[in-house]
Parts: structure tokens; sequence; C-alpha cells
């Protein structure tokens, strides 16, 4: 059994991680990307966001004074059994997400679309946002927390079958060139590409890849795989750098997230996760111990099942297991 | 070209600008003789027990967006110095900035929000909290050694961003070669790639 203040726990402290401490896979992909570096201007701007990681992780202050619009990813294991059922954890995180303003603090950035009224706390309407997914054969929970700049940098558009592998690239050209200049998407990002589903899952689906996935990590599908690589290539071959200024440091990595859409169509969007890629997940086992990580695992084998059966494979037993969990701890 | 402030700056965008520029309420009585420095952003701030503040981190927000009130601007606030994110158009700083003998500074990354706050030593006063909340209230604060800044827009009005651009725009069509349009094309859509969507 899970309680609520075990939930509410986890949920703050993934909230101070994320905001102060850069993931390690992001931080080494941006290291190697100064070394690839020829636009002065560029690699200076990346030496200054290590120099601001550093200075984040030393003085515990968030890395970002925007902070985003604070949310949360959660899995829930099959068998795992939570105090209060899901309303209990809902009013865990949403506790978690008005303290953590408060003492972490992270900027209170929510407001009333037309009203622009304000909590003060990032609740509201819809505030924080929470997806669900589950895991078979699990009694834990996993809380995701991500912090992403939210303004510029994201963009979908219905593409056509008949537009294929072209009409994939040009917007994600477009999408990068248009948010790239001045650097309003805080490159070099980890871009994050939905295809298919219906628009909104596409949109979904994009979001996620983008945010929930670590640098370095390949779709196991091994043609799309293949196209993650290109579309990092080209967005690192448009010549702009950090900030828009000359250079190559554009994109970080690129994942992508299919989903079966309409026989018509092939929806797409992209999004770009900033500078200040933040993420952190606790896994709040079910004699409540906690175990902190920056890889989410949030697109397991069985998130991306096909058919109506789920027959665990050998290996994909393993990617769900907490004997994965390697950094952080309680 | 890099830059490090030290002295009293003030936080204001579109919360004060609509304030004072479009509603007509006067400045704080002394702003103009302790800071001309203008800076585009919301702290991450929050209040401490003995009601002084606490300031984690600061990081700009866009400025493209203010350009339209900064004219009456800086004829009401005296502001010299501009800091944001992304600078504003070449246009811009040639007819609203250059007449003032206005600077624009941009900060970095854009997301060194510890190192700039690093440099604010001291909230020296807070205008229109209860109003604006904390993210749109007017923060003067007291920096040292406040930066990295790089200079966007120039005392001639010559804009750091756009001849970047400039060069980085002279490769982009060949990125397209070879690329079919897509069938159903949008509404508002430029094939002029070398146009800014700001
Ligand atoms: S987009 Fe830039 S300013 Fe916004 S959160 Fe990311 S790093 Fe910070």
């Amino acid at each position: 059994m899970i309680d609520e203040d075990i939930v509410e726990r986890a949920a703050f402290d993934v909230m101070a991680k994320a905001a102060i401490d850069i993931p390690d896979d992001y931080l080494t992909g941006i290291k190697g990307m100064i070394d690839l570096e020829k636009g002065d201007l560029s690699a200076f701007v990346l030496q200054s966001m290590v120099q601001n990681w550093e200075a984040a992780t030393e003085d515990r202050r968030p890395m970002c004074a925007d902070t985003g619009l604070p949310r949360y990813y959660v899995k829930v294991g099959n068998e795992a059994v939570m105090a209060g059922g899901f309303v209990a954890l809902e009013r865990a995180l949403r506790r978690a997400t008005a303290r953590a303003t408060h003492e972490v603090p992270l900027r209170p950035n929510r407001v009333h679309p037309l009203w622009r009224t304000d909590h003060g706390n990032n609740l509201g309407l819809n505030a924080p946002e929470v997806e669900w997914s589950f895991e078979p054969d699990a009694d834990w929970i996993d809380v995701t927390t991500v912090h992403k700049g939210g303004l510029f940098g994201s963009d979908y558009r219905m593409l056509f079958p008949g537009d294929g592998i072209d009409g994939i690239k040009r917007f994600f050209l477009d999408t990068l060139i248009a948010f790239g200049k001045r650097g309003l998407a805080c490159q070099p990002a980890i871009v994050g590409v939905g295809l298919g589903g219906s628009k909104d899952i596409s949109m979904v689906l994009g979001k996620q890849a983008a945010c929930l996935r670590t640098v370095g990590d390949r779709n196991p599908d091994a043609r799309v795989a293949e196209l993650e690589l290109e579309l990092k290539e080209l967005g690192n071959s448009i010549g702009m750098g950090a900030m828009g200024f000359i250079g190559s440091s554009m994109v970080v990595d690129c994942h992508i997230e299919c989903g079966y859409t309409h026989t018509g169509g092939m929806p797409m969007s992209v999004h770009t996760f900033c500078l200040s890629s933040r993420r952190a997940t606790a896994r709040i086992h079910a004699d409540g111990s906690i175990a902190y990580r920056t890889d989410p695992m949030w697109f397991t084998p069985y998130m991306r099942r096909e058919g109506v059966e789920w027959n665990a494979p050998q290996a994909a037993n393993k990617a769900a297991a907490p004997a994965r969990v390697s950094s952080g701890s309680a | 070209m890099v830059v490090f402030l030290d002295g009293t700056i003030y936080t204001g965008r579109e919360g004060v600008y609509q304030k004072v520029v479009g509603e007509g309420a006067p400045l704080p009585a002394d702003l103009s003789s302790i800071s001309n420095v203008n800076f585009h952003c919301s702290p991450a701030a929050s209040q401490n027990p003995d009601g002084s503040y606490r300031v984690g981190a600061v990081t700009a927000t866009a400025s493209f967006r203010f350009a339209k009130w900064m004219e009456r601007w800086f004829e009401i606030s005296g502001a010299k110095v501009i800091i944001g994110k992304g600078g504003m158009s070449e246009k811009d700083y040639k007819e609203l900035f250059v007449p003032q003998g206005a600077v624009y500074l941009t900060t970095v990354g854009y997301g060194t929000g510890a190192l700039l706050g690093r440099g604010i030593k001291r909230v020296e006063d807070v205008h229109w909290l209860d109003e604006l909340g904390i993210a749109q209230a007017m923060w003067v604060l007291e920096v040292e050694n406040f930066g990295p800044l790089l200079v966007d827009g120039d005392a001639r009005g010559n804009s750091l961003f756009e001849r970047q651009q400039t060069q980085v725009n002279a490769n982009l069509e060949r990125l397209y070669d070879g690329l079919k349009k897509p069938a159903l094309h949008r509404y508002g859509e430029t094939d002029d790639r070398r146009d800014e969507l700001i």
C-alpha cells in the first residue's frame, strides 16, 4: 500500500531536482557539441550554459527562472495499491505542486488564459496536467516531472502520406529555422517528433518524445531509429547554433514516436526541449521507499505494444524492472 | 562584447508597460534617479518569513513583444539600457533606441538563470506586487557582476543577431533542395525562409 504523503514527498522532490540538476545525458550531449562547434559565439553560449549548470548545482538554485508549466507523468504498476485511490494520488500531486512553487521556489507561471488571474501556486483549471500510463507486473508508481519553457519551439502540421519523408524533413527544418532564429527555442534542444495518431495524440507523442527520452536513446524500430539520426544530422547542418548564431549546435538528439493514424493522413508535431532540459523521476515502491533517477523510462515495450494481448518478451521485462534504476537514491 | 553589470537594475515587462504607458500610472517616484537599466524578466522569487524576498534564478523573456511600448517607455523612464532575450529588430534599434541613446543587451543561452541569479545581491524594492503578481511586478535589484550579457543593439543601432542571421540565411535554401512541397499549404505560410516570425 502506498500512502498519500509518500507520493507527495516524491512529487515535491522531483520538482526540486528537476529545477536544479541538469540530467547527465543532456550535459554529456552538450559537452560533446562544444567540441564540434566551430562558431565562436555559439560555442561561447554553450560554455556559459555549462557554467550555469555548475552554478545551479553548487548554489542549489534553479538553473533557469522559467520553470515552465509544472506537470506530471505518472506510470502506475498494475499491482500497485494506492491508499485512498487515484483521487488521493492526484491530491498529493496538487499539494506537492503548490508547496514546490513556494519552497523550491518555482515561478508561479500559471494564469487563467483570459483573465490572467493566478493562484500563485501553479494550480488552476487543468493544472498541473497529469498524464497516466500503466505497467504490467509491477507494484510501484513512477512519478515524473518535466520543466519545459512554454512559448516557442513547438508546432503541428497535417501532412499526407504522399508528402512522405520529404514532407517530414521540410516541416522539421521549417520549425527549427523559425524558432531557432535569435535562439527563441533555446537550442541546442532535444527535438521530439510525433508522427501519426489523431491530431491531439500527435502533439502528445512529440512532446513525450522530446521530454521523456534521454540523449542517445533510439527508437526500437530500426528504420525509425535511422530517421531519428538523419533528422538530427539535418538539424545540425542548418548552419545555426545556440541563440541563432552561426554554428552547428541545434539538435542534441532527435526522438520520434509513432502512433497508428488515419489511413489518409500523416499528422506531425515537432517539440524542442530547451537548454534547460529538466526532468526527474521518482519510483515509489510498495514498501514506501523512493528511488530517484533522470531517465523517465516512459516508453516501455508495453507502451509501444500493437496487439490486444501483452506477452512480455524477456528483454522487455528487464527494461521496466527497478534493477535498471541507476542514478540517485532516496 | 561580453558585458557584466554592477549597480541597480529593475524588471519591467507587459504588466508594467501596460500600467505606465497604457494607463498612465506614475512611475515609482525615485526610479529614474536610481536606475536606467530595464530588464525584461520575471524572477523566480519567494518571500521569506521576515518579509524580505529571495531570488533564486532570473531569466529574460523574449523582448520583441514589447517593441510597441518602447518609444513612450524611454521618454517616461529615461531608460538607456534594455536587457532581455532575443533582442529586437535593427529597425527598432534605429528608430526607437538610437534617438534616445539607448542600447540593448541580450542574456546568453538563454537559460543562464542561475548565473544571473548569483549576480543579484539584494532585492531593493518591489512595486505593484499585489496587482501584477510575482512574474509581472517591478523588482528593483542590486546587482554585482551580473552577466554574461552580449551587446545586440549597439549605439548605432546595429543588431548582432541580424548580422549573424544574414550569414545563416545564405545557406538555408540548399537545405530544401530536392524536397518536394507538402500537398496542403497553410494560411499565412511563407516560403521565404529569410523571413522571421517575430
Ligand atoms: S526555453 Fe530557455 S528560457 Fe525557457 S525554460 Fe528553456 S532555457 Fe529557460
